[in-house]
């Protein structure tokens, strides 16, 4: 394995955009995107598919993604693969330059809209050598940077890496999400036909607390049959109750499950309490967790990427699923009461739960996908026909 | 859920022997699921023709009839194994061996075998296959999900075909039905070509039925590998993209995985589309593949087809992820599913996983076109290619050029095109709009004279993103071919990084200094030296000793199904460029600090070489880990069993190039001891290297290079053979035509011509005037000073030998005798042959034996060694000795039930012949082994028996006499003799004495004779009854409308010469086309009669190789 001790490589001379790594190691690529400079968590992704949902997915708030597929861009961009509007990752790490992409649904070269959306990009990079560090020590924290003259003061990005506090107890929820309640109304999305449009039926009424949402979740709601209105992070149980929800989603989100559970497993515990359906993703599966009262705790590398297997432990099927999370519930807290229905085929870690005697479920991958397998949409039907069946 | 107990036996099915469209995949299908069975503690039993497997090693499955694949003989076989064991629960796993078991198993189950005998098939049961085989049930499954399929129609006459037209339009694309790798289909631009492809199809598919579709011609081509266990847990291994669109043959295809220009919605329908299509046809467990075409335009998916079974592109696919789908194909086929099984390459992940690969890997398929005059090397729906290289590199150029070199076709990258070199723009326009095996090369040459990607794309298809990478390394080659090498280590790597091979760097960079210094910079002295320093290097090893000075080798990364998430426990590497990140380029080879040997294979399957010699090197590396040995693989195959990841305990996928093996050994040798390379197995490929090898300092085990070569070259072996007092053929060696001319007039006609240092027999010829001289040396061969033509006295109607022996340098023990069939001039590869010899006196076997011995002895033999003799009136002539594993070696293990090859590895490593058991060689049975032909696949050649080989692949027929084994033997290789009708004969005159006796055979069996005219009147003044019969030439009625009209049901048909060759070709076509079994030699047509002979005494019976060893 790579010797972790620091190594201040000297700078190529066609090197525009260097990661540096907080325990000093400095890694010299080539920059694109926007110019400047990003501290975060570097993180790797296995997703062969799927670039621009991942650098629009807001639960990457705070990270570097790598790439460990080499050719990143080669679909370009296009205006309907966003999984939002907010500020996800900070920045990406690639093997290869991008090149002029190719496909009829482009609309335009991933490093303009990277820069567009003042994010950084470096290639270049051996970026399997360093998911392969990133297996052996762990997701560190790091400064990436891009000047076009190539000149950067890797002291004081050094500092700069070692500085930053991390994602353990940082609570990003809160600054990825929406401020003001939103009536969400797109459906999936269909080849020659984009985004579908719900049907003026009634329809049960989910209010969705966006901790850092992809909006491929709300569209999913919408195809399973729901009305859906997204609300704030920080909305208070009062306000949910108002809205008169016959369910309440849980979304996923960036940052420490715990950190940001400090305001929202009150209202999770409330909602659980006047027997309100509830179903969870990720940040929001953690959190519900919490509230039912196990714990959380950071993993090493994390699981991202869209191979992922999940087995459903009650039937023994498969999924292959869409991951994004560096915590995890810890499944040897999960009380009495609280059912582990899914777990992970790589490692055994908790991947799903629900609550007896309450219509609360969640699970800790995306079954929204985007990118990844469609496997596991059943879970939308799943939640919309609990609220139909009240209704 | 656990494994079936309630099956304790199956019967896997095998491919047969290697054709176009089905070759040495299976064999790595069929040998991993075996070994998957065997592990279960299930009783296999198999079948398959082909000797030259791994598969059919005796110590593979429990029970292995080498016997032909046809419905009848299983069906014996289920018998037998019935009878033998009574209370044996039997299933048939149908889908390891290609289209051969898929259609053997449809029609025992459509003629009541299965049912009779309680066999149940697993896997895929009838109704699944019929389903993805059957046009119109397979286009209404697709209707019925939801997905679209072209407009088509299907057609079982002519009338019918042109009313489908009315939908489809021209272009149009014919496929016929249950066939493989798409024989008799093609697309029709016209109605003439409409109607004549039609013909073709319906003759080719055996339910005379062919699907008429839309052109989709242009569109993009995608295939997606799926498996799926009976939990209905579905997952896709691989996704694949076609460089070549639509209307290509995806075996012809050069492919990418994964596919590159899909974003991931349209990456999810299509992995949607594959899994709803694996549910909807019904394959309940395994693998399969689906094959979609999406319009480049508007995404617009159309299903093509699906295979329900293991394939080619499934080997493919394992080879590219790691991921052993036929392993785990046949574990789920007994009850597993993915979650109960374990990711062999992590050693900690279960198989129900999709794997993500951070790496490009590239798939060219091989050709052999230049084997068959006449074919014209024109690319379409029915497949043609031979073989295929794999490449893996951390982007698509290193890939793609890394393809290039391991193809071994002359390229090192992307050479030019020398006949578009400045050509004019319509010429270079005409050159891409023919999709021929070389269109990516005039891609590129089209980039050097001034194309666009637009306008290439506009013309080809292909897609932009390849073909702006092409651009790039166009780009490149331009900068390096202006300014020389970069003299730094950064500049360097990127050149290597883009897959630029030393050989290639080194042509480039001659050209920047100027034309004229350049092409006289290869010799040494002052000019030489200036030049390199001008240009960086003037030779591949100078551009390795730069890249030596500027510290810049290639680092191995595993292939771990993974991207590296988890730790992989399986060796299974690739080298790529990679800049230094913490510290040094991360490399993640690890040699061991053990005793190796590292086993150089074969490289893509080609005419000549092919899966024989991966047999060999699968066997050098299961005999050196049985004596302590750690094994490293080097090979580009993605077809083998020698690139399985656990047939080695190192494997390198890598092209067999000087400068890429030597990188290998590099590492490989910074740690143990490396006890040498074994470049004697794989066939002329790594014979190739050994002296950059030896050069390089790398120890050679067994027989040392230079004896190759002493064998290899006609004088130093003259020498050799008149010392040991042995006899040659006269020959002649001439390097030009007036040589040529003086050569064959000294020896006399009629002479045999080639050219130097070949295999397979390239370029062959018998030659019997000067006007066939001329037109040879004009046509065929460039007469060279550098490339000399040897000339051989053609023994004419000789009897032809093979003998396979092993030597430890002191001992020599023969293996084998074969006796040819088939008389001298025949192809060695081609002719069929018998072991132990049928016909020839003892006195004769003991002198070969014995010049064996001398052979064996004098050229110091340490390992395996064929030598090739002539019979002729009682005298032995030496043909030629090749101290290397020849194309025999598994016939002669199989016939044996010796380990011959495994013996040799071990005697290569340093063991005596001592060591080991003496060969049992008294065989109370005959082995007799026949060569197939792809023929069927080139229009308008020949299909006529030369010295040069034209054969893919051969069969085994094993019986107690030499007559029902070669009965079997045709059976084997899709020749039914036939037990009745009428036997055409039309005979050279030499040969009309030996087909005599024969002929009288048939007329007691109750044949009827015709014969053309000097024939008619021989046998009818023998007072054989005989009805004469027009030749072609003498007017109609004649023998082409006789065979037309389905009145002859056996030909033999020898000719003498040229002009008689000429006007029988007709008779051959017609013979080949309507399938009447045809014989163009006497030998093999008297030995068609004895099996006709024996068919009649006795239905054929089978019998397990274990029984016969026993």
């Amino acid at each position: 394995m790579a010797d972790p001790a620091p190594t201040l490589a000297p700078k190529p001379a066609d090197a525009t955009a260097v990661l540096v790594l907080s325990d000093g190691s400095v890694l010299w690529g080539r920059g694109f995107g926007a110019v400047g400079s990003a501290v975060g968590e570097v993180c790797f992704n296995t997703a062969m598919t799927g670039y621009q949902e991942v650098m629009t997915d807001p639960s990457y708030a705070g990270q570097i993604v790598t790439f460990t597929f080499p050719h990143i861009g080669n679909v370009g961009v296009n205006d309907e693969d966003l999984e939002s509007q907010v500020d996800g990752a900070v920045g990406c790490v690639v093997r290869e330059d991008v090149t002029a992409p190719s496909n009829f649904r482009a609309q335009g070269q991933f490093p303009e809209w990277l820069k567009a959306k003042g994010k950084i990009g470096i290639s270049g990079i051996d970026t399997r050598a360093l998911t392969r560090r990133i297996r052996l020590s762990g997701a560190p924290n790091a400064v990436i940077a891009h000047d076009p003259e190539g000149n950067f003061d890797l002291q004081a990005l050094i500092a700069q890496a070692q500085a930053w506090s991390g994602l353990e107890g940082l609570d990003l929820a809160k600054v990825v999400s929406r401020t003001a309640n939103e009536d969400w109304e797109g459906s999936v999305w269909h080849l020659g036909q984009g985004y579908g449009r719900p049907s003026g039926d009634p329809r049960p009424h989910v209010v969705a607390i966006d901790y850092g949402a992809k909006d491929n979740i709300f569209r999913n709601l919408v195809a399973a049959g729901a009305s859906v209105t997204v609300v704030p992070a920080q909305t208070s149980l009062e306000d949910i109750l108002a809205l008169k929800p016959a369910g309440v989603f849980l979304s996923n989100g960036p940052g420490d499950p715990a950190a940001t559970g400090e305001y929202a497993v009150p209202v999770i515990k409330g909602l659980l309490e006047r027997d309100v359906p509830l179903f969870g993703i990720c940040l929001g599966h953690q959190m519900l967790g919490i509230a039912a009262g196990a714990r959380t705790i950071k993993m090493h590398q994390g699981h991202r990427g869209a191979n992922h297997p999940v087995k459903r432990t009650q039937e023994g099927v498969v999924e292959i699923t869409s991951m994004n999370h560096g915590f995890a519930v810890d499944s040897a807290t999960l009380p009495e009461g609280v059912v582990e229905t899914h777990v992970s085929l790589f490692d055994g870690s908790n991947c799903g739960l629900s609550i007896t005697g309450k219509n609360a479920f969640s699970v800790q991958y995306h079954p929204e996908a985007s990118p990844g397998p469609m496997d596991s949409f059943y879970l939308f039907e799943k939640f919309v026909g609990m609220l139909e069946a009240k209704v | 859920m656990p494994k079936r107990t309630d099956i304790n036996s199956i019967l896997v099915i095998g491919a047969g022997p290697i054709i176009i469209g089905q070759a040495c995949e299976f064999d790595y299908s069929g040998t991993q699921a075996i070994k998957a069975l065997k592990e279960e503690g299930y009783r296999v039993i198999l079948v398959n023709s082909n000797p030259a497997t791994i598969m059919t090693d005796h110590e593979m499955a429990d029970a292995t009839y080498i016997e032909p694949i046809t419905p009848e003989i299983v069906a014996r076989i289920i018998e037998r194994e019935r009878a033998e064991r009574p209370d044996d629960t039997l299933a048939l796993l149908p889908t390891m061996g290609g289209q051969t078991a898929l259609n053997t198993a449809l029609a025992l189950f459509g003629d009541g075998t299965l049912e009779k005998f309680g066999v149940q098939m697993i896997g895929a049961d009838a109704d699944a296959i019929d389903k993805a085989e059957d046009r119109q049930r397979f286009r209404e499954a697709m209707d019925k999900i939801g997905l679209e399929s072209a407009r088509s129609g299907v057609a079982h006459t002519l009338d019918e075909a042109f009313e489908i037209l009315k939908r489809t339009g021209l272009p149009s694309i014919i496929r016929p039905s249950f066939t493989m790798g798409g024989t008799g289909g093609g697309v029709a631009y016209n109605k003439a070509e409409f109607e004549a492809i039609v013909r073709s199809g319906l003759d080719a598919s055996p339910t005379t039925e062919v699907l008429i579709e839309e052109s989709l011609l242009g569109w993009k081509e995608y295939e997606m590998e799926v498996v799926r266990d009976r939990n209905d847990n579905s997952i896709i291994i691989c996704s694949i993209e076609n460089v070549d669109p639509m209307g290509v043959h995806t075996g012809d295809s050069i492919t990418v995985a994964p596919a590159l220009t899909l974003t991931d919605k349209e990456y999810q329908i299509m992995r949607n589309a594959s899994l709803a299509v694996l549910r909807e046809i019904g394959v309940e467990t395994g693998g399969s593949n689906v094959q979609f075409a999406v319009n480049p335009k508007d995404g617009r998916l159309i299903v093509i087809e699906m295979n329900p079974r293991v394939s080619r592109s499934s080997a493919l696919a394992s080879k590219a992820t790691g991921f052993p789908i036929a392993r785990v194909a046949a574990k789920l086929a007994v009850g597993y599913t993915l979650d109960e099984l374990t990711n062999e390459i992590t050693g900690a992940t279960p198989a129900s996983f999709e794997p993500s690969i951070d790496y490009v890997v590239t798939k060219i398929p091989r050709f052999a076109f230049e084997k068959f005059k006449g074919a014209e090397p024109l690319l379409s729906t029915a497949m043609k290619s031979v073989g295929e290289v794999m490449a893996i590199g951390r982007n698509i150029k290193e890939s793609m050029q890394k393809a290039l070199r391991g193809l071994e076709t002359g390229l090192d990258g992307f050479n030019r095109v020398d006949a578009l070199v400045g050509a004019a723009r319509d010429d270079i326009t005409a050159a891409l709009s023919r999709a021929t095996p070389d269109r990516l090369l005039v891609a590129a040459q089209a980039f050097r004279e001034g194309f666009t990607v637009e306008d290439i794309h506009a013309i080809t298809h292909f897609d932009k993103w390849f073909l702006r990478h092409i651009e790039e390394i166009i780009a490149e080659e331009a900068n390096v071919e202006c300014h020389g090498l970069p003299t730094d280590a950064a500049g360097m790597r990127r050149l290597k990084a883009m897959g630029f091979s030393d050989k290639r760097l080194a042509k480039l960079a001659v050209k920047s200094v100027n034309p004229v210094a350049g092409a006289n910079a290869v010799r040494s002295g002052l000019l030489h030296d200036v030049v390199e320093a001008m240009a960086g290097a003037t030779s591949e090893t100078e551009v390795r000793k730069l890249r030596e000075r500027l510290g810049v080798h290639p680092v191995f990364k595993r292939i771990d199904s993974c991207a590296a998430e988890f730790e992989a426990i399986t060796p299974y590497m690739y080298s790529t460029y990679e800049a230094p990140l913490f510290g040094e380029p991360e490399n993640e080879a690890a040699p061991s600090d053990r005793k190796k040997v590292v086993i150089l294979g074969g490289g893509p399957n080609r005419i000549g070489q092919g899966i024989e010699f991966d047999y060999c090197c699968v066997h050098a590396c299961f005999s050196l880990a049985e004596v302590g040995y750690e094994t490293i693989m080097v090979n580009c195959n993605p077809e083998t069993v020698s690139t399985d990841y656990d047939t080695s305990d190192r494997l390198y996928f890598e092209p067999l190039t000087g400068e890429d093996v030597l990188e290998i050994l590099r590492v490989e040798q910074s740690k143990g001891e490396l006890l040498g390379v074994i470049v004697q197995f794989g066939g002329q490929t790594p014979l190739k290297l050994a002296q950059a090898l030896e050069d390089a300092g790398i120890p050679i085990l067994g027989t040392s290079p230079d004896a190759i070569d002493l064998a290899e070259d006609r004088e130093r072996f003259a020498d050799l053979v008149e010392k040991l007092g042995l006899k040659q053929p006269a020959n002649g060696i001439a390097r030009s035509r007036d040589e040529a001319v003086a050569a064959a007039t000294r020896i006399g006609f009629p002479v045999l011509m080639r050219p130097s240092y070949v295999l397979g027999g390239r370029a062959m010829e018998i030659v019997d005037s000067l006007q066939q001289l001329d037109d040879y040396i004009t046509t065929a061969v460039q007469v060279s000073g550098d490339s000399p033509v040897l000339i051989d006295q053609y023994l004419r109607d000789a009897v032809e030998c093979d003998v396979d022996a092993l030597c430890d340098g002191e001992e020599v023990r023969v293996a084998g005798v074969m006796q040819h069939i088939e008389e001298a001039g025949i192809h060695s590869g081609d002719s069929a042959c018998s072991l132990p010899p049928y016909s020839l006196p003892a006195d004769i076997i003991a002198e070969m034996e014995r010049q064996a011995h001398l052979l064996a002895l004098a050229l110091g033999v340490k390992g395996l060694m064929n030598i090739q003799f002539a019979v002729k009136d009682g005298e032995v002539y030496l043909i030629e000795v090749n101290p290397r594993a020849s194309r025999t070696v598994p016939f002669v293990a199989k016939a044996l039930g010796q380990p011959v090859a495994k013996i040799a590895a071990r005697v290569m490593a340093g063991e005596k012949l001592s060591t080991f058991e003496p060969f049992k060689r008294d065989l109370p049975y005959v082995a007799v082994k026949e060569a197939v032909f792809p023929f069927n696949r080139f229009a308008g050649v020949d299909p006529v028996l030369s010295p040069e080989m034209k054969s893919t692949g051969e069969v085994m027929g094993i019986d107690k006499d030499f007559p029902t084994a070669f009965a079997k033997a045709q059976l084997g290789a899709g020749t039914r003799l036939p037990q009745s009708g009428t036997v055409f004969v039309s005979v050279k005159d030499s040969d009309k004495p030996v087909i005599l006796p024969a002929a009288h055979k048939l007329v007691a069996l109750g044949f009827k004779l015709v014969a053309t005219g000097g024939t008619a009147k021989f046998l009818a003044d023998q007072g054989v009854a005989v009805e004469h019969v027009n030749k072609v030439a003498e007017g109609r009625p004649h023998i082409v409308d006789k065979i037309v009209d389905g009145d002859i049901a056996l030909i033999f048909n020898t000719t003498e010469g040229w002009q008689s060759l000429k006007d029988s070709q007709s008779i051959r076509q017609i013979a080949l086309s309507t399938r009447v079994p045809s014989f163009t030699t006497a030998a093999a047509s008297v030995a068609a009669v004895d099996a006709i002979e024996a068919l009649s005494r006795a239905k054929l019976e089978v019998c397990p190789l274990q029984s016969y060893y026993s």
